[in-house]
């Protein structure tokens, strides 16, 4: 293949398929084994983790594998949160449509606002994205009567069904985010080591040489951050419907830099990074904040360390010194 | 109230908005333009200078002009000098990757937030203007500081112009700007620049913030607007141009508050934050941006 | 709502029972499912001791050997909450150390286990899945910001654990959340704002402007206080909202209308001192009569610099500041046991104001968790769903040690309490209480009957 010369990042050899498969896979087994040993408090958090770790996945399609450094993400999550939970409060759609429904309604943000940030690039990229989540956020606000602004709501627990089962049941819970997460940890896999995702690497890494050899850059982009706010969406659909509550914070810049920072912090441009980093950026608050009122204080003073020696994230670091494989 | 009386109203407002933001972005703009890194903690910087100055003016309390002098020194002094800390021992040793630099930033940021949350406190605290002086206009009356601050900041402006092109310090910092490596040749200290130039631009986010405290109040999430509003200034102003940035300081200052008297106020912040945007979106090198970021 | 939690398998209080030696007990349910069971496998790898090897597990281990009652308490220490958070938890210690100096609740101690929120719904809901299963509290208790109690309520009745919350918000009696959610310990925005109306058209005026945070905090003031001033035979003439970002209200200043009689404020937030300054500066002496909400002005020195304005104005408070020429008793207790002086500020440093229109609440709660305890027999948290109940009938609260605020009763339908609000003004540097309202001037029609909905 003509661009795989373009791509820098990854060895010339060609990749163990059979190793890679097996490591993600058998992250997915460990986490099904993980539902029967865990105590409560933890198989709960893992749940909400594993979603959140969706947000992260999309992100790291944007800005891992074609570079689009996004500070608005956020918006795509509070598209697929508000869908699924305004049609579960006003047209009384239960999960499965509230959900497919808040992942087009990500889909059809990053088809508007997405195409025309993307006229941009580099910081111009960065800010345009912010101010669209920005003005998204106090869209939220302006239609209060219905969105209750930054109280939020309570999603109603009969819209909580999946096929009959109660989303609020914890094995359930569990089980869905898990389906979600292998979805989408899979698909990231399979995009990362498609002709698409190669393309975008080659984008990352020189987008006037992609153009050159005739790759409509535009289109790829597109595509890859379409793709990328669906899989905020649907984390945003599924965290609404899973845990019960829409509100305006999970609009908040906040919640924009938050997967930038997992993903950073896993490994930016690897499959399993922004899981890494969603586990480890939520036990490191968690933990943290049992022993000291001052958790933001260890928080900023571990990334600054991580980043340190750390500089491409954890993963990013492991398969630069051991794993060149690790996709 | 009539529109005409209103719309001074608006306008002024708008100025006094400009004025601080100008002074601050500014910051950002250096850092930006020389460094090349994004300085995700330009909003801290400018929340410590802001508690800084209550600290200051609370220690003092001898008359408020006395406090607000000696905070109008100290405060930039003390946020500069945690700058060159925070260059030097962290931002250095990432050779300036823009990347790693938002991240280390983001720590800095809760680093800071969070000491100044447990020495200094959860609330909201006034620092007393210099002079409270209220000029009344046929219409409405007018804080005489708020004309103030517009006036200090022009001065502060011409201030950094002239630092920049007229002394060896700012001649330095251009020649560091236009071409790292080139510079170093030319036996410039890159390394001391840079340090330099970081505590200058968190220094003016200071002296914005001790323009500002008088006005509203220091708190310890004061920080998160001045960043986002600085960061759209420098991208609109055009990157690396100062010129550019003030410029943008001032349409977004004034049209901030000059929106609000058209729109209701939620939907007038909706249209300004689309007006970036697009503004952006149609010259993404910024309004005054000579090439393509 | 209901409907749906009817058709869970009935485990979940069985797994609560047990002294589990793992502390991996919880409340969940969990249907019954082939293979091995989630439930089985961990009592296995629990009686290895497998699981309480690991870092992290090791120091919850004797959950339930020791005996005291645990709350777990929701504060924002960080965030925007935080000025309250810090008032809230001195409240909160302080009630708790007269409960335990008093033989503690059904003799055993109560030990609260604090967990900050950061004032943010998410980390809300899971410091309340903390408690529940892992911290193995009773019961969780002492959020104030509503999108932090509605981010959570879910997660509590899900998780059914009994979640109090001193919120001041309308969320629990309309019927938004769960059985589990209370708010025994202050009345709510609505009630409050309903019972100011009267006196405001009596005595202020009857044309008003509303100037309020365009959220929903701001909406529920511009809701039924212009519903209750129509009622009065007054008029709400102009309503602005003030967008959730703004640090300078000047420009809004004009768009109030100049026949306005009153003018009715309800700022949150850092920016308020900037606002009450400004507004100042906009209309020097000639003002129109000012009522607002000391919510602006919780933990704030009203001698600020910039408050003097404020001079001649009123004030709506939960509970009054100052100590009053009429101080109770009870209230001069309270103060006392919380470390409150006159003035309303912290005893050690004077300019450490307290928030003392809304931290009560804290002290009311648990002092009605503490009668709903003994009146259930409470255990532990088998009796979950009793303590509930036995909340829920209560009534007459009357004034006392443990209701210093004043008198209240309690609706257990709505599970939403009702008590006497206060107007003071602003003289020179004192708050004067003027007005005191009847409880009943706070009623509204139920939104909700909770005890409908299956425990």
């Amino acid at each position: 293949m003509s661009e795989s010369t373009a791509v820098l990042s990854t060895p010339p050899a060609a990749p163990p398929t059979a190793r890679i498969l097996g490591l993600h896979l058998g992250v997915l087994a460990v986490l099904f084994a993980l539902h029967f040993v865990l105590p409560d408090y933890h198989h709960i958090s893992l749940s909400r983790i594993m979603v959140l770790a969706c947000f992260a996945m999309g992100y790291n399609l944007a800005f891992g594998y074609s570079g689009l450094l996004s500070l608005g993400h956020a918006m795509f999550f509070a598209a697929g949160l508000y869908a699924a939970g305004l049609v579960a409060q006003f047209a009384d759609i239960a999960a499965p449509g509230g959900f497919l429904i808040g992942v087009a309604a990500a889909a059809l943000v990053a088809l508007t606002l997405g195409a025309i940030a993307l006229r941009t690039g580099g910081v111009s990229f960065m800010i345009v994205t912010l101010m669209f989540a920005q003005a998204v956020f106090l869209i939220i606000y302006y239609f209060g009567t219905y969105t209750r602004g930054d109280e939020g709501f309570v999603v109603p627990d009969a819209m909580r069904v999946l096929l009959g089962l109660d989303l609020a049941d914890p094995t359930v819970r569990y089980m869905t985010a898990l389906a979600l997460f292998a979805a989408c940890l899979m698909g990231s896999l399979a995009l990362a080591r498609s002709n698409l995702g190669r393309v975008l690497i080659a984008i990352r890494e020189n987008e006037d040489r992609a153009r050159m050899l005739g790759y409509d850059v535009y289109r790829y982009k597109l595509t890859a951050l379409t793709l990328s706010a669906v899989m905020a969406g649907a984390a945003g659909a599924a965290y609404g419907l899973l845990f019960g509550y829409v509100g305006a914070s999970f609009a908040s810049i906040q919640y924009s830099i938050y997967p930038l920072l997992w993903v950073l912090m896993g490994g930016a441009g690897t499959v399993l990074g922004p899981f890494l980093g969603t586990v480890l950026m939520f036990y490191l608050v968690d933990l943290t904040s049992a022993a000291t009122t001052a958790y933001l204080l260890v928080v900023g003073l571990v990334l600054i360390a991580l980043i340190l020696f750390f500089p491409k994230g954890i993963l990013g670091t492991v398969r630069e010194r051991y794993l060149p494989w690790l996709p | 109230m009539d529109f005409g009386p209103y719309f001074l109203l608006a306008s002024l407002e708008g100025a006094v908005g400009a004025a601080v933001l100008a002074v601050t972005a500014l910051g950002l703009s250096l850092v930006f333009g020389v460094m090349r890194i994004v300085n995700v903690a330009h909003g801290e910087f400018f929340m410590l200078g802001a508690v800084i100055a209550w600290w200051v003016a609370s220690l003092i309390g001898i008359h408020p002009a006395v406090g607000f002098l000696a905070a109008l020194v100290v405060s930039p002094l003390v946020v500069g000098s945690v700058a060159i800390l925070a260059e030097r021992t962290v931002l250095s040793r990432l050779h300036y990757d823009p990347e790693a630099t938002i991240v280390a930033t983001i720590g800095m940021l809760y680093v800071i937030q969070q000491a100044v949350l447990m020495t200094y406190g959860p609330e909201a605290r006034p620092v007393q203007p210099p002079f409270d002086f209220r000029i009344q206009l046929p219409w409405f009356g007018y804080s005489a500081y708020k004309l103030f601050v517009i006036l200090a900041a022009v001065v502060l402006l011409l201030a950094v112009w002239w630092g920049l092109t007229r002394t060896r310090l700012g001649l330095m910092m251009r020649a560091t700007q236009i071409d790292r490596e080139t510079a170093r040749a030319f036996a410039i200290p890159v390394d001391r620049v840079y340090a330099g130039v970081f505590a200058v631009g968190a220094a003016l986010a200071a002296l914005g913030a001790v323009l500002v405290v008088p006005v509203q109040q220091a708190h310890y999430l004061m920080g998160h607007d001045p960043l986002l509003l600085s960061f759209i200034t420098v991208i609109i102003g055009g990157l690396g141009s100062l010129r550019g940035t003030v410029l943008a300081a001032v349409i977004i200052g004034m049209s901030d508050g000059i929106i609000s008297v058209f729109f209701s106020p939620t939907l007038a912040k909706i249209i300004a934050t689309l007006a970036v945007a697009m503004v952006l979106v149609a010259r993404p090198q910024g309004l005054f941006g000579e090439r393509a970021p | 709502m209901t409907t749906f939690k009817d058709r869970r398998p009935a485990g979940g209080k069985a797994n609560t029972t047990g002294a589990d030696t793992t502390g991996l007990k919880g409340a969940d349910t969990k249907p019954a499912k082939s293979g091995p069971s989630r439930r089985g496998v961990l009592a296995g790898l629990g009686a290895a001791g497998a699981l309480t090897a690991m870092p992290g597990f090791v120091r919850y281990s004797q959950a339930q050997s020791a005996e005291p009652i645990k709350i777990g308490f929701q504060v924002h220490r960080t965030g925007i909450g935080a000025a309250y958070g810090r008032w809230y938890d001195r409240t909160t210690m302080a009630a708790t150390k007269l409960i335990n100096d008093a033989g503690g609740i059904n003799g055993r101690p109560v030990e609260i286990i604090a967990e900050d929120d950061g004032t943010d719904p998410k980390r809300g809901a899971e410091v309340v899945e903390k408690f529940a299963t892992q911290h193995g509290c009773d019961i969780a208790f002492g959020t104030l910001f509503s999108h932090v109690v509605i981010g959570s309520a879910p997660r509590a009745g899900e998780l059914k654990i009994p979640y109090f919350v001193v919120s001041e918000g309308h969320h629990v009696a309309s019927g938004m959340l769960n059985r589990y959610t209370l708010q025994p310990g202050i009345t709510d925005v609505k009630s409050q704002v309903i019972a100011m109306a009267p006196w405001v058209s009596d005595n202020l005026g009857k044309k008003v402007t509303m100037i309020f945070p365009d959220f929903a905090f701001g909406h529920n003031h511009r809701d039924f206080f212009t519903e209750a001033m129509a009622a009065q035979g007054g008029e709400v003439i102009e309503q602005i909202a003030i967008p959730p970002t703004e640090s300078s209200f000047f420009k809004y200043f004009p768009k109030i209308p100049s026949e306005t009689e009153v003018l009715y404020h309800v700022m949150v937030g850092p920016g308020v001192l900037t606002f009450v300054k400004e507004m100042g500066e906009f209309y020097g002496s000639n003002r129109p009569e000012i009522f607002g909400f000391i919510d602006s002005l919780e933990a704030v020195d009203i001698t600020s610099p910039g408050l003097e304005f404020l001079d001649g104005t009123y004030l709506w408070e939960g509970n009054p500041r100052q100590a009053q020429a009429d101080q109770s008793e009870h209230d001069k207790f309270y103060r006392e046991a919380v470390g409150v002086d006159a003035r309303g500020a912290s005893v050690d440093d004077p300019k450490d104001v307290s928030t003392y229109a809304h931290m009560f609440g804290c002290w009311e709660t648990l002092n009605i968790v503490k009668v709903g305890m003994e009146a259930c027999g409470y255990s532990g948290t088998k009796d979950r769903g009793a303590l509930i109940e036995a909340v829920e009938a209560m009534k007459d609260m009357p004034e006392s040690r443990a209701h210093p605020q004043g008198a209240k009763v309690f609706n257990g339908k709505t599970h939403q309490v009702f008590g006497h609000q206060f107007i003071s003004q602003v003289q020179g540097a004192d708050l004067v209480k003027v007005h005191t309202t009847p409880i009943e001037a706070g009623y509204y029609e139920d939104e909700v009957d909770y005890t409908t909905q299956p425990l």
